[in-house]
């Protein structure tokens, strides 16, 4: 695991890209007065906030990363339409369960994007990670395959994370 | 036509924001009101949305985007107090 | 504005409005507060991010600009939604809330309560 190296005067360039990016999507134009606003922006909130910051893993991947993205929206769809059908469904048909899943990941920011992906996926929410960062706890609206699920997780989100951040 | 849709859609999602409030009035335990509030914000920046495509303005989405980000500050607020009795530590 | 935009604009709200009326219906449908989690988090995400994909070629077809705030809208409550529900998960958690009586491995929910790992003992069907 590599973490980000600190650039003294552009601490964070990916952040920074960041918001010169969303200050043009809120004004909505590409003036040349907007953009060199943004650049300052863009230039010194990092300067001021970097002291705040915990040092992250680094992507070091972005190819498979940019395919995770549109790999867990294509997700989100079909997720979408499995909860629908579960919701309109009766009650009693449902076999809700909270299941424990081992990490493989280390690191704040895996373990967040993991939860999220899997907040956002397949009938599950996560809940609670465990002190020690072992063990993420889930609770899944409609168990059939505890096993089933468990390795599901891990081997469509947990393994091309772990690639992307080479941890 | 799509002045109907609009209206089709208006009347769906306020029948939404009503099981909302139900659920809001009736919800058994705390974390389930404050889930109700979330989704009922959520459900307003649908409304507000339609309200600025019926009216053909673009003005309106400022007001969206406020109400999204504001509620996810009370959503979270909310939660925090409830953990642990503090908002600020 | 051609019917083909009209068309292809108002199947866009017709999704998302439904998808946010599901997630409402299950909000006030389901059995208990984990369950009732889900539909929020997911269905009405969805179905906002379909609403805000309709007005936004709704607007870029009626005043040939395009409008890009909608995009930063959908991101926001993409990035937000999932942290809500872990919170919610985490306050229901912290105040003992009965979760429904054959929800599977309710022992893990003491476990997870107290951010220990799991021990393997009771009902857990590993």
């Amino acid at each position: 695991m590599k973490l980000q190296a600190r650039n003294r005067w552009i601490p964070m360039p990916a952040q920074s890209f960041i918001l010169f990016v969303v200050w043009l999507l809120l004004n909505n134009s590409v003036a040349p007065g907007q953009i060199l606003l943004g650049a300052f922006l863009a230039w010194t909130i990092p300067l001021l906030v970097s002291p705040m910051q915990a040092r992250q893993p680094r992507v070091l991947r972005h190819g498979l990363a940019v395919r995770y993205t549109f790999m867990v929206m294509y997700d989100i769809v079909v997720a979408n339409f499995e909860v629908a059908m579960r919701v309109l469904g009766p009650n009693r048909r449902l076999n809700p369960a909270f299941v424990a899943i081992p990490l493989d990941l280390e690191g704040d920011l895996p373990i967040t994007l993991l939860a999220s992906t899997i907040s956002l996926t397949p009938g599950t929410v996560s809940t609670e990670v465990s002190e020690d960062r072992r063990w993420l706890y889930v609770h899944a609206l409609h168990l059939e395959n505890e096993t089933a699920l468990i390795e599901q997780i891990k081997s469509r989100y947990e393994a091309p994370l772990k690639e992307i951040f080479g941890c | 036509m799509l002045s109907m849709t609009i209206t089709i859609v208006s009347v769906m999602i306020c029948i939404a924001l009503v099981m909302n409030l139900i659920r809001l009035l009736t919800g058994p335990d705390l974390p389930d009101r404050i889930l109700a509030l979330d989704t009922l914000y959520i459900n307003s920046i649908g409304l507000i949305l339609l309200f600025g495509l019926y009216k053909g303005s673009a003005l309106y989405f400022e007001g969206a985007l406020l109400i999204a980000m504001l509620g996810f500050v009370s959503t979270a607020a909310l939660c925090k107090y409830l953990l642990r009795g503090d908002i600020i530590e | 504005m051609s019917t083909t935009v009209e068309l292809i604009v108002s199947a866009f709200l017709l999704m998302g409005g439904s998808f946010v009326l599901l997630g409402s219906f299950g909000l006030l449908k389901l059995p208990d507060f984990f369950t009732r989690l889900h539909a929020p988090t997911k269905a009405t995400t969805l179905g906002l991010a379909g609403l805000l994909i309709g007005s936004m070629i709704y607007f870029f077809a009626a005043e040939q600009r395009l409008m890009v705030h909608e995009l930063l809208i959908t991101l926001f409550l993409l990035i937000t939604a999932p942290v809500s529900a872990h919170m919610l998960a985490k306050t229901a958690l912290h105040h003992q809330v009965k979760s429904l009586q054959r929800t599977q491995g309710r022992s893990l929910a003491e476990s997870a309560r107290e951010r220990q790992a799991p021990s393997f003992s009771e009902d857990t069907n590993l």
